[in-house]
């Protein structure tokens, strides 16, 4: 069974989803905009939570949103945009990856913690999330964070559901922090470095004061930097950069479109789009001095972003990453591979028993019934 | 302030407990005379007191996993502390538990420029952290004004914050990783020199769980690159409404300074007194710092400069020297201090909305009347992190009471405004049955669930954060 002929609950409030929780019997496949479908679900309906929408506090002088889960990501940042804001982290569209079609959400960019190219700096989702509320297995609608950026109350649930891919509790409301956008950028470009000089540039680049924000060596060769703020400091930051960096060869700054169209293709990784070429995707986050030697190990196509500390790797469709891998410190994801390959390998690392542990016993605390999103996670 | 009676039943055990203790540590890490344990009996929340059974000094991961599968077979609460800085009374003991200290836990281990990040046992104090990197140019950018003392290990307990995260983040933000012993001995590591979790964010979940978790024995923190330079400018203002319109217009205007600082009127003039900073007489100031190359900090300062003088400045006092730039933080820096000269205080940590901030200050200058307990207002602008300083008499019978009680007004108005009852020192026992007001029982029940799995016997540091009445049942299971 598809989830297409799969019965349809689309709440319009929290209360009425707290109410359908409360009663469920059935598992549930959690779906936002439907674009990052990641795991092999087998549920027995769809909660979808598009009716959970709009956008409830927008104050730019503070630097903060605050919407309801459903919202469409891109009224949100157009919203923004309006005002010279943005979200920090540069949210990574899965579309193109995973051929998906659908708008994503706030909901589903939050339960992915899906951050782009920025996050090297600015912080992944989870570090500009700044308060959730949801509704957990049992039905209980939960608060927690808000909408000031400063707030040690309790324990940090925010974080716990960035990144728990629904598995916790349906989103129903997130605030973020904003930053403003900026007035200039600049993306410098080295050709013809290998994964270790690439990551060797971007390690030196990350460590001088002149606010890297952005750091990605693509599958055809191209090293690329990124600076952003008032047009006089970028002008003046590419410069310094530029010369610190000439032992690694001439850079080009490239056009202000074509830096715009590069950051976009990293983002999305749509050199590795569906349809363009066979292969599993894998996400593999390392420390990036470790990044080349694992991604000769992997085999396969590799593009790196955040400086090295995450690789995309494209590899023969049903390759054991993980057992070809052996031993390493990070985390590998399974992206897109058949379901045949996602029914035989887990999508997430596997964990140490004692913090496969601490999973479970939150899993079990949060959704006891096992209703949410089922063989994901925990 | 109540702290649940200690129980009978441990203080009969008291002597098989300490020799227990001293079987699995050195001799001199186990403190049990009552002359030495007396050093344990509080943290910067003095007004609290209390010493414990004991208080244990490990020096390493090993230690601290042998001494909590003693207590957790002996069944006794386990109290960790830093450096013994909080100001919410997170270290505070009770007479049946054992203080864990990790004032031993000092070393660095591991620096690593490349992947911009060092490993350190988290005893060592936030200030040496910084300290041991800034020689190669680099720094770790939390900043809580207790720096020079307070420890990695409390940093991560409370989530601290400070006056440069507005840029950079508090501890949350960057902290990749930890070594984490569990109460029952259990040793554990998450995260690590990679970004994000590949399951769930338990080190999200860890950092600000105020020591109910596990205990932190090494952390890996993000280091970055040193700024070309920084520069404050001093800006006066002739009202806190129009102070506080400024903030909001800086930050409209898409520029990000590292720091912008508030100080009211009565807070001004006692700083002046005591560090004779050289502050304008105004009603309020700011001190905004820029950071870039020169010619960046000209151009933001000057972008600044033009916005404050659509608020009528008093005085718009650019830093022109290193000497200068010092003198303008002296006053920021010493104003607890200068406070502490005036009398005794109690330092309130509320968040608002930024936009709220003239109000929330004209209610709280009327509380002030209402209560007739003088208030200075210092805080972090730029995130809306107020710290309100409630001047009282110690030996005066009853105003201590009083000033509590003003203190918990504030803070109600601060959840009523749209904010939290704490932004960056934690909830410990100070806020603890402040909770209803920001909480319905379903998010605080969500919270203690968190705590169920990782701390089943509700052992380590259980009477804090959580209303003594809503974990009553768990702490007595």
């Amino acid at each position: 069974m598809t989830a297409d002929t799969l019965a349809v609950i689309r709440p319009e409030t929290e209360a009425e989803l707290a109410g359908f929780l409360r009663d469920a019997t059935r598992p549930m496949a959690i779906r936002g905009g439907g674009t990052r479908p990641v795991g092999l679900i087998q549920p027995g309906g769809v909660l979808e939570t598009g009716g959970l929408d709009g956008i409830t506090l927008y104050e730019p002088g503070a630097l903060t949103l605050v919407a309801r889960a459903g919202t469409p990501l891109a009224e949100v940042e157009a919203a923004l945009a309006a005002e010279g804001q943005r979200l920090p982290f540069e949210p990574m569209d899965h579309r193109a990856l995973l051929g998906t079609t659908g708008a994503p959400t706030l909901g589903g960019m939050v339960a992915a913690n899906a951050s782009g190219p920025r996050r090297v700096v600015a912080g992944a989702c989870r570090d500009s999330l700044i308060g959730v509320r949801f509704v957990d297995g049992t039905g209980s609608v939960v608060k927690n964070g808000g909408r000031v950026m400063k707030n040690v109350t309790g324990y940090d649930l925010v974080k716990l559901m960035a990144g728990s891919w629904g598995t916790l509790g349906v989103l129903t409301e997130v605030s973020f922090k904003l930053l403003p956008a900026p007035e200039s950028a600049a993306t410098l470009v080295w050709e013809g470095l290998d994964a270790a000089q690439a990551v060797a540039l971007m390690s030196a680049a990350l460590g001088l004061p002149w606010e890297v924000n952005a750091a990605s060596h693509l599958p055809d060769g191209r090293t690329a930097l990124r600076i952003e703020g008032f047009a006089a400091s970028v002008d003046y930051r590419a410069d310094e950069l530029g010369k610190a960096l000439a032992r690694f060869g001439r850079s080009v700054r490239v056009a202000r479109d074509e830096g715009a169209a590069l950051w976009q293709a990293v983002r999305d990784v749509t050199p590795f789009a569906a349809g363009q070429g066979t292969g599993d995707i894998w996400r593999l986050s390392v420390k990036p001095s470790d990044a080349p030697a694992l991604a000769q190990k992997a085999g396969g196509e590799a593009l790196f972003d955040w400086g090295g500390g995450l690789v995309w790797l494209r590899l023969p469709e049903g390759t054991d990453l993980r057992a070809r891998l052996g031993e390493f410190r990070g985390h590998a994801t399974l992206i897109r591979a058949s379901v045949d390959t996602r029914r035989r390998l887990p999508v997430f690392q596997p964990e140490p028993a004692p913090v496969a542990a601490l999973s479970k016993g939150l899993r079990a605390r949060f959704d006891p019934r096992g209703l949410l999103n089922p063989g994901l996670m925990g | 302030m109540q702290m649940p009676a200690p129980s009978a039943d441990i203080l009969a055990r008291r002597a098989r407990i300490t020799r227990r203790l001293r079987e699995v540590l050195p001799g001199d890490a186990v403190i049990d005379d009552p002359v030495e344990t007396r050093a344990y009996e509080c943290d910067g929340l003095t007004a609290y007191r209390c010493p414990p059974l004991a208080a244990v000094l490990p020096s390493t991961t090993e230690e601290v996993a042998a001494v909590l599968r003693v207590c957790h077979e002996e069944r006794v609460p386990v109290v960790p502390r830093g450096a013994g800085t909080s100001l919410a009374g997170g270290a505070l003991p009770t007479a049946d538990s054992v203080i864990l200290g990790v004032a031993r836990l000092t070393q660095v281990l591991e620096t690593d420029y490349d992947n911009r990040f060092i490993r350190v046992q988290t005893g060592r104090t936030n200030l040496s952290v910084t300290g041991a990197v800034e020689a190669d140019g680099f720094f770790y950018a939390p900043d809580p004004s207790s720096q020079l003392a307070c420890a990695i290990a409390g940093n991560i307990g409370m989530n601290s914050g400070g006056a440069h995260c507005l840029k950079y983040g508090v501890t949350t933000n960057n902290l990749l990783g930890v070594t984490l012993v569990q109460m029952d001995g259990t040793v554990l590591e998450l995260g690590g020199a990679h970004m994000d979790a590949g399951g769930y964010d338990l080190l999200g979940l860890i950092c600000g769980s105020e020591g109910q978790l596990g205990v932190v024995t090494e952390a890996t923190l993000r280091i970055l690159p040193k700024p070309e330079g920084a520069r404050p400018a001093l800006i006066g203002f002739g009202s806190n409404e129009v102070a506080g319109a400024c903030v909001s217009d800086i930050i409209k205007a898409g520029i990000l300074p590292v720091a912008i600082e508030f100080m009211d009127r009565p807070c001004i003039i006692a700083t002046e007194n005591f560090a004779k900073a050289g502050y304008p007489d105004c009603e309020a100031l700011l001190i905004v710092e820029v950071e870039g190359s020169e010619a960046e900090i000209d151009g933001q300062l000057g972008l600044i400069r033009q916005i404050a003088a659509r608020h009528d400045p008093v005085e718009f006092r650019e830093s022109q020297s290193e000497d200068e730039s010092r003198k303008i933080w002296l006053g920021r820096k010493s104003a607890f201090g200068a406070m502490g000269v005036m009398g005794d205080y109690i330092c309130l940590d509320g968040t608002i909305p930024v936009s709220e901030l003239p109000f929330v200050l004209r209610r709280i200058g009327e509380l002030s009347a209402q209560f007739g307990l003088k208030v200075a207002n210092v805080f972090h602008a730029g995130d809306g992190n107020m710290h309100p300083l409630i001047l009282f008499d110690a030996n005066k019978p009853g105003d201590l009471e009083t000033c509590e009680a003003m203190g918990a007004e504030i803070l109600k108005l601060c959840v009523e405004v749209g904010g939290c009852l704490t932004g960056e020192h934690g909830v410990g026992i100070e806020k603890r049955d402040l909770m209803n007001v920001q909480f319905a029982p379903g998010d605080l029940e969500a919270q203690m669930r968190v705590k169920d799995v990782f701390d089943p016997g509700w052992l380590l540091n259980p009477a804090k954060v959580f209303p003594l009445e809503a974990s009553e049942s768990r702490r007595a299971g």
